[in-house]
């Protein structure tokens, strides 16, 4: 990498302790991330499956969506992406995408509508880092004048996840045991402000939380104070996220994709499903009516090569039929594993295909995903 | 029986006249956790500097070269089962491939340690 390349990466507010943990920084979305600590990625990966590990998403965008009371404002979002939004609770997080005129995928996002003291009229996006920019200025020409784009700056996201991450974290904010998957609310850890919120990108059960800037390091190492919590960098979380399914943005989702092909129809529900009101709506309906083109598909491959981004997927005849969009090595499932997209015909669970890498071919199947079962907490019915 | 190295992390050991080649302990730390080594057949004729193994980390594919010409005549098939063994000892266990050199002299031409390890400072 040339020098004036590594000067113009911003860094996390934990840059610092990253290189105390003796991570290995590596340019991603124009910041200098952690992709591992001294263990390595596998230990990493396993360490979040089986205890708690601590994850630093600072790069990731957080703005605040203000407009003057929740239904204008859900209402706006709601023509931009096919959430519901009108019905969403204070204290709930949703998945959702932002969409173009034609159905293509803009940003995967979460949003979350505050509950507490927050004031009426205000929804919390987390977004890709990489789209930021692209994402705020799109909001910023779609939506009405009387809501307004917020980002927010000075802040940091971090991620506790793992089957551990519930015990660790109630120690320092009491009672997040208690809360609900995809649920949010203010906390005190240890005194300092902290929005929690029971999501993440592992599969496994876990949190986020939002603090400033100015507090992230405090927190941090309380919580890799505790025992079961050890650091993750970026490379374990793409091992983890692959295992469980989730999409990359810019890797199995970009503009070229729409919710159908990529199987996040679970992003619509079904009153947005009938009433569209959202860009891209006519191709969608269409999609489900009709089945999309292709599809995104998981792939188990046979043996121990793992096939990566851009390796074709062809038919069991030589036919090409796909490609990979995300691929490596599964350390959970203890084998080759990858996400493309493939035409729909050939995109039933169980069809036998062909992965080429290198020039070689090598047997691979179409299997359900994710290849780990996601552990989410959900509250018993009391 | 010394090592030399190359600028692409390479190390290759002559022993009479079979020469040993495998990765650095400073690649494989780069690459980390490896999990699957591509090896060339046993009888492959390498050019310098040309392309014979693929090691597979977590995170990508890594192409090594041949530090010399040469012949292969054996592979580490231990690595099949065992991949992380170019990780615990690169330099040892986890060696690639034995080659019968084209021209034992050129090894002579490489990085001894010392120069090694000073170019592993300038990087």
């Amino acid at each position: 990498m040339a020098e004036s390349e590594r000067e113009s990466l911003r860094e996390t507010p934990l840059a610092a302790l990253h290189r105390e943990l003796g991570a290995r920084m590596v340019p991603f979305a124009g910041y200098a991330m952690p992709v591992q600590y001294p263990t390595g990625i596998i230990a990493e990966h396993n360490h979040v499956r089986t205890a708690a590990g601590l994850f630093d998403v600072s790069h990731m965008g957080q703005a605040v969506l203000r407009g003057p009371d929740h239904e204008t404002t859900a209402r706006a979002l709601e023509a931009v992406a096919p959430g519901d939004f009108i019905g969403l609770a204070p204290g709930r997080e949703r998945y959702t995408l932002l969409l173009t005129e034609d159905g293509g995928i803009i940003d995967d996002l979460m949003v979350t509508r505050p509950t507490g003291d927050a004031p009426d009229g205000m929804l919390l996006l987390v977004v890709n880092a990489a789209r930021k920019e692209i994402d705020y200025a799109d909001l910023r020409t779609r939506l009405p004048a009387s809501v307004r784009v917020e980002p927010m700056e000075d802040r940091a996201l971090l991620a506790l996840q793992g089957p551990e991450a519930a015990a660790v974290l109630a120690r320092h904010v009491p009672g997040v045991d208690g809360m609900g998957f995809m649920t949010a609310r203010p906390g005190s850890f240890d005194g300092i402000e902290v929005g929690v919120f029971r999501s993440g990108y592992t599969g496994e059960d876990g949190f986020e939380l939002a603090l400033a800037a100015a507090d992230a390091e405090t927190v941090a190492r309380a919580l890799l104070a505790e025992p079961e919590v050890k650091p993750i960098g970026l490379g374990a979380r793409d091992s983890l996220r692959l295992e469980a399914g989730l999409c990359l943005y810019g890797h199995d989702i970009d503009v070229m994709t729409t919710p159908v092909e990529a199987d996040l129809l679970f992003a619509i529900p079904r009153r947005r499903r009938e009433e569209g009101g959202y860009p891209g709506a006519y191709r969608i309906f269409r999609e489900i009516d009709e089945g999309p083109g292709k599809k995104r598909i998981g792939l188990r491959i046979d043996g121990k090569v793992p096939a990566r981004e851009g390796a074709p997927i062809k038919d069991a005849g030589g036919a090409h039929i796909g490609s990979v969009t995300s691929g490596g090595f599964g350390p959970t499932v203890g084998a080759p594993i990858a996400m493309g997209y493939v035409d729909a015909a050939h995109a039933a669970d169980g069809t036998p295909v062909l992965v080429e890498v290198r020039g070689k071919d090598y047997p691979a199947i179409v299997s359900p995903m994710p290849f780990v079962p996601h552990r989410y907490f959900r509250k018993s019915a009391a | 029986m010394t090592t030399r190295y190359t600028r692409d992390h390479e190390w290759i050991r002559l022993d009479g006249d079979t020469a040993t080649i495998g990765i650095t302990d400073y690649a494989q730390e780069q690459l980390g956790d490896i999990v699957f080594v591509e090896l060339p057949e046993v009888g492959q004729a390498l050019e310098k500097g040309g392309e014979f193994c693929v090691v597979e980390s977590v995170k990508a594919a890594s192409e090594v070269f041949a530090p010399v010409a040469g012949e292969v005549t054996a592979v580490n098939a231990a690595l099949a089962d065992q991949p992380g063994t170019v990780n615990e000892a690169p330099e040892g266990e986890g060696w690639l491939i034995r080659i019968r050199p084209s021209d034992k002299a050129e090894i002579e031409g490489l990085m001894d340690a010392a120069a090694y390890a000073a170019f592993l400072e300038t990087i």
